[in-house]
This record gives structure tokens, C-alpha cells and sequence, in this order.
């Protein structure tokens, strides 16, 4: 049972083979036909082999501003990540205890990973909405002039889109706390505190180290799922647009090139993010005790 | 050693309130008022507060007389629920043989982190790329068509391979399987592999085993898996509309219509609908398991 080179095994490998392929044929193809000449499209056969569309990529031509949204879905990236680890740990601590409506938040955790992206996007679009309504309100019953001329919307990247990205990374942030505390070996804490470590000293000097490779964990699905979300954003960013927003849009107005370009670049960020934090857990796993 | 060993911390239950708090602003209440929302009234440049059941008539209209034949929601649900349907099945299979190759042929530990993170690795990068990669394999022009015309298998390009409900299910798959395999893999590496010995042992063949000892044990994680794959694509807006060149329906894009037309208590009620359908699947689907075991 379950032998190599058994029967089985080859069945298997070509299943798991050609999903591998399945997953990674499509993209292997765009980023080599980014590498289209000036004359090709979008389709093979290659017409040369330059470096163009990037070129015209970098120009902007065509394009809404992308170098701006791409800046922006960096930050808020980041700032999404921040969020999650600090969020996500804290509360993965707490969670080691039963407290008072633990259960019910973590099932309300879950809901929100599986409540339909467009349901929350349009729930925190109308929260926001309701808000700038109150806040008009207030404006013209005080007649405060700021308001009145320079309101626009409370809608924006760092007042409900950043939210709406909190419901998709933090249960993923959770969960991975969940899966380390499961596992992890309480003597350990007992015998810091035996030794006479205050509970300060037993969670940087004891606990994070161990958990350390999962915090990075956290920090990759944190910055990814934020960087590249579309659904739950998709409503909610009011009048700016993050890069995921944009593409969508040159989805259907693009016909060039060009947006194989725009993608292997996306791309190779998420590999580049990928990479160096699989590379972090590696080592904080893999490192010398000291 | 049965005595409990006593963490020693003192109260950390409020370090949870920050996370309490963004589920409470940006889930509970939001959730809350589309609900709410669903019941107000609304003009075509503003919403009025009220409480009338107009927007769920008008959903309904003429559902229930089948004077038209079907209504355009039925249309839309019946068309929702044919790509759930046919996703769900494939990712199921995929991800099931793919998990099962996972933890029962791969020995070594390091390389089956490596072939679990290669399966990974896509969900981190961006979902609109991952669509749009598929248009130079299966456009008019593109490669799947050009290599069976010089195959001579067919004459003509094959129309219906990309802006159709297949590419939509093929995207959804390639998009989705990844919800599949985690869940069943993870049960699958807490089955006692003597358990299968033994099965193996006293006579059964692979397919009996996976039959009878392997899927009832992992069913928690193809519950788990289903759940995830019908939720997502019950509220798909993005693949249906993209890979179906905006041409097919779904709930989720009637929804996205409605509120780039800001008709949002139609959305709202329309999302009424679709959340009390999902949470109904859900619950028929949770009846046998604990989610917090499975961790």
C-alpha cells in the first residue's frame, strides 16, 4: 500500500503533475508573452523577444496613473499587515483562555471568511455612506463651512478599505495562531516562570521565539491577501483605486501586451514577497539555538 | 501526568478587543445594516429611510405565477448554483486525489512542505492575473485552438473556450482547489496510518480503502473544503463576470450592477437573500462537525 512505484503512485503523480501544471502553465505564459516585440499580441506566437511593453508599461501609455495605484496598494499592503500580525496575535493569545463571548467571536470570525465578498462590500459601503450622510447633516445643521464645501465622502483606503481587507487576513491571521497554540507545549511557559521570569520576560524570551515563524506566516497572508483583494475592496475604496481595482477595469479596455506586462511585474512582487518570507520562516525555523 | 499545567498569565482576554472591535465595525454592524438597508426605500439619486418589503417584491416579481416561464432571479440562482455545482465537484476530486497524493505517497517531511507550498504559492499572487492568464491559452487565436487546428483534430477555432461558462468553471477551479486541498490534507495527516495498514492487512484493496477508511475519516475536511468552495463561488462576481466576458449571470454581479447603480436597497436585499441561502447551506453541511476540532 501506498508504494512507490506502485501502480497507484504513478496514477497519482500524473494527477498531481498535471495539477501543478494546471496552476502554473497560465501564468507561465503571460509573463513569457510579456516579452512580446512591438508588433505582437495578445496571443502566441512570440513576434520577437523585447523588453517594449515593460517600456510602454513605465511610460503609462494608455493607462490610468498605475505607478500611483501600485504605490498605494503597497501601503495599504503593509499597513494591512501590520494590522493583521499585531491583531492576530494579541487576539490568538487571549484565545488560549476561554473569555467571556470567545465562541461567539470565534464564529464570527468564520462567518467573515465566508460570508460572500460582496455582501461585506456592500454592508461596509453603506456604513460609510450612512456616515457621510450624519456628518452632512451635522454640517448643515451647524453650518459648518468646511463641511459643507470640502465634504466629499468618508469612503477611502484607510477608513473602510482597509476594514473590509481586515475581515479577509485577520481569520487566516486566527487560524495559524489557533494551529501553533494547539501544538504548542505549555511546560515550556511553566518552566520560565519556575525559573523566574515574569510574564513579560516568558512571552519575548519563551513564547515569541516559538511562534516567531508563524507571526512571519501571518505577515505573508496579511500583505498578499490585501495587496492582490478584489471583492471585498471593490466598493469600498471611495475614489481612489488600489492596483487589483485597476487591472479589473483594464480587463475589459486593454487589448495589448501591455497588461502582460503590468501582470508579470504584479506577479514577481508577490513571488518577491513570497519568497523572502518563506525564506524568513525558514531560517527563524532552521536557526541555532543559541 | 494528568494534572493541568496552569498558564502562567495573568488576565490576556482584553488583548482580543482590538480584534473584537474591526469584526464588530467592519462585519456585525455593516451586516446589520444591509439588512436594515434592504427594507428602505430609494430613488434614483438617493436612499430614504422606511420600512416597506418593496425590494423583496420586486425581486420576486412574477416568481411565483411562471407567467414568463422562469423570472430573472430563479434564471440567476439556477445559474449560480450551476457553477457551484459543477466547481464543487471538480475541486473536490482534484483536491482530494491531490491531498491524498500529499500525505499518503510523499514520505519526507521537507518535500511534502515543498509540494504543499507549490500549491500555495498561486493563492498568494493576484486573482485578476490569474484570470487573465488564461485569455492567450484559450482565446480565439490562442494556443489550445492552435494546436489542435494543426492537429487537424478540428477546423474551426473552438468559440465557446474562453467568455463562456466553461472558462468561468475552469478559472473558478484553477482559482479555488487550493480551499479543497488544505482542509482534506490536513485531516488526512491525522489518520493512523495503521489504521490503513490494517485495512490493508486484512485484505482490502486501495480502492476499498479509500472508500470505506480514508473519505469517512476525512470527511470533516471535505465538509470543511466544500463549505469554503460553495460560499466563495455562491457570491462570485469577479470570475463569472471576467471569464464570462460579462455575459453570464450570477447572483454576486446582480448585486455589483445594483450598486454601481446605486440602487442600494435592492442590493441590499438581493445580499439579504443570498447570506440566508449561504448560511442555510452551511448549516446543512455543519450538522455533523466542530470546526475548532479541526485545527
Amino acid at each position: 500500500m501506498h508504494k512507490k512505484g506502485s501502480l497507484g503512485f504513478f496514477i497519482f503523480l500524473i494527477i498531481f503533475s498535471f495539477f501543478v501544471v494546471f496552476l502554473y502553465g497560465p501564468i507561465l505564459s503571460i509573463i513569457l508573452l510579456s516579452f512580446q516585440g512591438p508588433s505582437g499580441g495578445l496571443t502566441f506566437p512570440l513576434n520577437g523577444f523585447s523588453l517594449y511593453w515593460f517600456g510602454e508599461l513605465w511610460k503609462g501609455s494608455g493607462l490610468v496613473d498605475i505607478g500611483a495605484s501600485f504605490r498605494r496598494s503597497i501601503m495599504l499592503g503593509i499597513f494591512v499587515m501590520i494590522l493583521t500580525v499585531v491583531l492576530s496575535v494579541s487576539a490568538g493569545l487571549a484565545f488560549r483562555k476561554k473569555f467571556i463571548g470567545s465562541d461567539l467571536l470565534f464564529y464570527t470570525t468564520i462567518a467573515s471568511l465566508i460570508v460572500p465578498s460582496i455582501v461585506l462590500s456592500l454592508g461596509v459601503a453603506l456604513e460609510f455612506r450612512l456616515i457621510d450622510s450624519i456628518i452632512i447633516t451635522i454640517g448643515e445643521m451647524f453650518e459648518i463651512q468646511t463641511i459643507l464645501e470640502n465634504f466629499q465622502t468618508s469612503l477611502g483606503m484607510y477608513t473602510s478599505g482597509f476594514g473590509a481587507q481586515l475581515t479577509w487576513t485577520l481569520p487566516f491571521g486566527l487560524l495559524i495562531m489557533f494551529a501553533i497554540f494547539n501544538r504548542f507545549d505549555k511546560s515550556l511557559e511553566e518552566a520560565a516562570r519556575d525559573l523566574g521570569a515574569n510574564p513579560n520576560q516568558t512571552f519575548w524570551y519563551v513564547v515569541f521565539p516559538i511562534i516567531a515563524p508563524s507571526i512571519v506566516g501571518i505577515a505573508l497572508f496579511g500583505f498578499t491577501l490585501s495587496y492582490d483583494e478584489l471583492a471585498r475592496s471593490s466598493q469600498v475604496m471611495g475614489a481612489t483605486n488600489t492596483l487589483p481595482l485597476d487591472l479589473r477595469g483594464l480587463t475589459t479596455t486593454v487589448t495589448t501586451p501591455i497588461i502582460y506586462a503590468l501582470g508579470t511585474v504584479t506577479t514577481s512582487i508577490s513571488f518577491l514577497v513570497i519568497g523572502i518570507s518563506l525564506s524568513f520562516v525558514y531560517l527563524l525555523r532552521h536557526r541555532k539555538i543559541k | 501526568m494528568k494534572e493541568k499545567i496552569r498558564i502562567f498569565q495573568p488576565k490576556l482576554s482584553w488583548l482580543a478587543i482590538p480584534f473584537a472591535l474591526i469584526f464588530l465595525a467592519y462585519f456585525v454592524v455593516p451586516l446589520i445594516l444591509t439588512l436594515i438597508v434592504s427594507f428602505w426605500d430609494y430613488t434614483e439619486y438617493s436612499i430614504i429611510p422606511d420600512f416597506i418589503i418593496g425590494n423583496y417584491i420586486y425581486i420576486f416579481d412574477g416568481c411565483f405565477t411562471f407567467e414568463n416561464g422562469l423570472c430573472l432571479t430563479f434564471k440567476t440562482y439556477i445559474s449560480t448554483f450551476f457553477f457551484c455545482l459543477f466547481t464543487w465537484l471538480i475541486t473536490l476530486l482534484l483536491g482530494f486525489c491531490v491531498a491524498y497524493f500529499l500525505a499518503f505517497y510523499v514520505n519526507s517531511l521537507p518535500m511534502q512542505i515543498t509540494l504543499f507550498l507549490i500549491c500555495t504559492i498561486p493563492f498568494w499572487t493576484s486573482n485578476v492575473i490569474r484570470m487573465v492568464s488564461w485569455i492567450p491559452l484559450l482565446g480565439r487565436n490562442g494556443l489550445v485552438n492552435d494546436t489542435l487546428i494543426t492537429l487537424g483534430l478540428i477546423q474551426e477555432p473552438i468559440e465557446w473556450l474562453l467568455y463562456s461558462s466553461f472558462s468561468v468553471i475552469l478559472a473558478l477551479v484553477h482559482l479555488y482547489t487550493l480551499f479543497m486541498i488544505v482542509p482534506i490534507f490536513n485531516s488526512m495527516l491525522r489518520i493512523d496510518k495503521e489504521v490503513i495498514e490494517a485495512a490493508y492487512d486484512s485484505g482490502a484493496n486501495q480502492f476499498q480503502i479509500i472508500k470505506n477508511v480514508i473519505i469517512p475519516l476525512c470527511k470533516p475536511g471535505i465538509i470543511i473544503g466544500s463549505i469554503f468552495v460553495i460560499t466563495v463561488v455562491m457570491g462570485d462576481f469577479l470570475t463569472i463576470g471576467i471569464m464570462g466576458g460579462q455575459q453570464l449571470a450570477s447572483i454576486g454581479k446582480i448585486i455589483n450592477t445594483e450598486m454601481n447603480y446605486l440602487q442600494l436597497p435592492g442590493a441590499a436585499a438581493n445580499s439579504v437573500i443570498l447570506l440566508f441561502i449561504t448560511i442555510f447551506i452551511i448549516i446543512v453541511m455543519t450538522k455533523f462537525i466542530d470546526i475548532r476540532k479541526e485545527l
